[in-house]
C-alpha cells in the first residue's frame, strides 16, 4: 500500500463531500417535518407515503418504467443483431469505417442535437401519420436510436474477445449457420447481452433531454416531473421522490457490481 | 466463377457471406439511417429554411439564419449569439479543467485505500456517475436556498443581496457542471492510475525531480490515454449541456443548449435552432477532431 500526501486526502474528501453534499442534503429534508422552509421540525417518512397517493407521480414512474422497459428491449435485440452483423462478416475497409463512424454518432454528439434533429423529424413525420404527435411513442423512438449503438458496442466487444476457435470448432462439427448461432454464438455473447441491456435501461432512465423535446403532455416521465416541480414549486414531496430515485440507483449499481464482478 | 473462402471454419462463397451480413445489418441500420441520418438530413436542411408564420417552418431557402447565428440582423452587427457560443465552450473548458484537477487527487487517493476499500470508494464514484442529472442538479438547486448557509455566507460577503438564493449565477452553473461531470472524469482517469507503474515514479523521485516534473514527466504521459477519454466524455457534452445552465443560470447564463431549447420551445424557430444545432455540431466536430490528432484509439465503453 502507497502513503499518500495528506494535501491529497483533504482534497480527495473534499472532493467527495462536494459530489455528495447536495444528495445528503436532499435526503435530509425528506425526512423533515416542515412542509416549507428549512428549520428541522422531526422525523417523518410522511412524504414518502404521499408519493403513493400521488396520481400525476405514480403515473410518470409508470411511463419511465414502461419507457425504459420497451425502448431497451427493442434497443437490444436490434443491437446485438447489429453487433453480429459487423463483427462476424468480412466487410470492406470503407464499409466498417461507414458503419463504425454511424454507430459512434449517437455516442459522441451531445444529446440536444440528436433531440432537436428528432423533433424536426418528427414534426415532417406528422403530415404523413398523426401517430408522430409528441407522445410516449416519440421517446420510446428517441431512446432506442441511442440506446442501439451503446447495445451494439458492448456487444461487439464481447464478440471480438469470444474470438473465433470455438465457432470454427462448431463448423468442424457439422453446426449449421442456424445451429451455431442459436446454439454457440449467443449462449456466449449472454453476458454482453445482459451488460449492454442494463447500460441502455440505465441510459433510458438517466435521459432527460431527449424525452424533455418529444415527450407530450399525456406522457411525463419522472425527471420531466421533478424539472417541471422546480420552475414551480419545490416540496418535500419532490424531496423523497428524488431521494427514492436515488436510492433505487444506489441499488443498482451494487447489483451491477456484483453481478458483474462474478461474471 | 465464384471463388471459395474459408470464414470462421464455414466453407462459403463471398456472395453468400455479403448476403448473409446484410441480413444481419438490415434491422439495425436501417433504425439507424431512419432516425438518425435522415433526421441529421433534415435538420442540415431546415437550418435554410425560413420560419413560417403559422407552421413551424417554410421552404424558403436561405443563409439568413446563419447570418443571424453570427450576429447580423436587421439593426447591425450584435455578439448576443456568438457570446453564447463562446460562453459555451469557456464554461465547458473550465468545467474539464476543474474536474481534471479534482479528478486526480480523488484517484490518487481511491488507489491507495487497502483491499474492499477500495471498491467502496469506487462505488461512490460510479453512483453519481449513474444518478439521473435532472436530481442531482435539483439537488444543488436546494443546497443553494437563501435560508442554507451557502447563500448566508455568500450575502455575508456582499456578493449577493441579503435573502437572495445563491442561484441563477454563473458560480452556480459551475458548482453544478462540475460535479456533473467529474465523475466522468475521475472513472476513465481511475482506470489509468490502478496500472501506474510506480516504479517509475520512484526512479524521478530518486533522481531529485521537483514535484512538478514528477507530475508532469513520470505521472502524465501514464495516465494520458484514460486522462484524454475523461476530457473527452466530459468537453462535449458539457457544451450542449441543458439542465444544469437552465435551473441554476437562468435567463442570466445562457448556453447554448438553452438557446437551442428556446427555438424548439417558446419561440418556435425551428429553422434557427437548427442552424444554433449546426453550430454546436461543428464545435464538436473541431474538438473531436482535436482529441483524435492526440490519440488514435477511442474507447468508449
Amino acid at each position: 500500500m502507497r502513503r499518500v500526501h495528506p494535501i491529497i486526502t483533504v482534497m480527495a474528501l473534499f472532493t467527495m463531500g462536494f459530489l455528495y453534499l447536495p444528495l445528503v442534503g436532499v435526503a435530509i429534508f425528506s425526512v423533515n417535518q416542515a412542509r416549507r422552509g428549512f428549520v428541522w421540525r422531526g422525523f417523518t417518512l410522511d412524504w414518502y407515503f404521499r408519493l403513493f397517493d400521488n396520481e400525476f407521480i405514480l403515473e410518470s414512474a409508470w411511463n419511465t418504467l414502461l419507457l425504459a422497459v420497451i425502448s431497451t428491449l427493442i434497443a437490444t435485440v436490434l443491437g446485438t443483431v447489429l453487433a453480429i452483423g459487423l463483427e462476424r462478416f468480412p466487410w470492406s475497409r470503407r464499409m466498417n469505417t461507414t458503419l463504425d463512424v454511424i454507430l459512434h454518432i449517437p455516442v459522441v454528439i451531445p444529446d440536444i442535437i440528436l433531440a432537436a434533429a428528432l423533433v424536426v423529424a418528427f414534426g415532417l413525420l406528422r403530415y404523413i401519420s398523426s401517430i408522430f404527435e409528441p407522445g410516449l411513442l416519440n421517446m420510446i423512438i428517441g431512446h432506442i436510436t441511442f440506446q442501439i449503438a451503446f447495445v451494439a458496442l458492448v456487444v461487439r466487444s464481447r464478440l471480438v474477445s469470444l474470438g473465433r476457435d470455438i465457432e470454427e470448432a462448431g463448423r468442424d462439427l457439422f453446426a449449421s449457420s442456424w445451429y451455431l448461432l442459436r446454439r454457440i454464438t449467443l449462449p456466449l455473447l449472454l453476458p454482453g447481452i445482459v451488460a449492454g441491456a442494463m447500460l441502455a435501461f440505465t441510459l433510458s432512465l438517466d435521459d432527460f433531454v431527449i424525452s424533455f423535446f418529444t415527450a407530450g403532455p399525456e406522457s411525463v416521465t419522472l425527471p420531466l416531473y421533478i424539472y417541471a416541480a422546480v420552475r414551480r414549486d419545490v416540496t418535500p414531496e419532490i424531496h423523497a421522490l428524488s431521494t427514492l430515485v436515488v436510492l433505487i440507483t444506489v441499488v443498482a449499481v451494487l447489483g451491477t457490481e456484483r453481478l458483474t464482478r462474478r461474471g | 466463377m465464384t471463388r471459395l473462402l474459408v470464414w470462421y471454419g464455414h466453407l462459403t462463397t463471398r456472395r453468400s457471406l455479403t448476403r448473409q451480413g446484410l441480413l444481419f445489418l438490415a434491422s439495425g441500420m436501417l433504425w439507424l439511417m431512419i432516425f438518425l441520418v435522415l433526421p441529421g438530413l433534415v435538420l442540415t436542411i431546415v437550418s435554410f429554411a425560413t420560419r413560417g408564420a403559422y407552421a413551424p417552418m417554410e421552404w424558403d431557402f436561405s443563409l439568413e439564419n446563419y447570418k443571424r447565428l453570427l450576429g447580423f440582423s436587421l439593426f447591425g452587427w450584435t455578439p448576443d449569439y456568438l457570446f453564447i457560443l463562446w460562453r459555451s465552450i469557456v464554461v465547458a473548458f473550465i468545467t474539464t479543467l476543474v474536474s481534471v484537477i479534482l479528478s486526480y487527487p480523488l484517484c490518487f487517493y481511491i488507489v491507495a485505500r487497502p483491499g474492499r476499500g477500495r471498491y467502496l470508494w469506487l462505488t461512490l464514484v460510479i453512483i453519481p456517475f449513474w444518478t439521473n442529472m435532472v436530481i442531482r442538479t435539483y439537488a444543488w438547486f436546494l443546497i443553494l436556498a437563501p435560508e442554507l448557509p451557502f447563500a448566508k455566507l455568500a450575502s455575508f460577503l456582499g456578493f449577493i443581496p441579503p435573502g437572495a438564493p445563491l442561484y441563477p449565477n454563473a458560480f452556480a452553473v459551475y458548482l453544478g457542471m462540475v460535479s456533473m461531470f467529474l465523475p466522468f472524469v475521475a472513472l476513465p482517469l481511475y482506470a489509468s492510475i490502478e496500472r501506474l507503474d510506480w516504479t517509475l515514479v520512484e526512479a524521478a523521485q530518486d533522481l531529485y525531480s521537483s514535484r512538478v516534473r514528477v507530475f508532469t514527466q513520470a505521472i502524465l504521459p501514464q495516465t494520458l490515454p484514460g486522462l484524454s477519454v475523461g476530457v473527452i466524455l466530459t468537453f462535449v457534452p458539457a457544451m450542449g449541456m441543458f439542465v444544469v445552465p437552465d435551473l441554476l443560470g437562468g435567463a442570466k447564463y445562457m448556453l447554448v443548449g438553452n438557446l437551442i431549447q428556446q427555438q424548439f420551445g417558446a419561440s418556435r424557430d425551428w429553422p434557427f435552432g437548427a442552424a444554433i444545432s449546426m453550430g454546436l455540431m461543428v464545435l464538436t466536430m473541431i474538438s473531436l477532431q482535436l482529441y483524435r490528432r492526440r490519440s488514435k484509439e477511442i474507447e468508449f465503453v
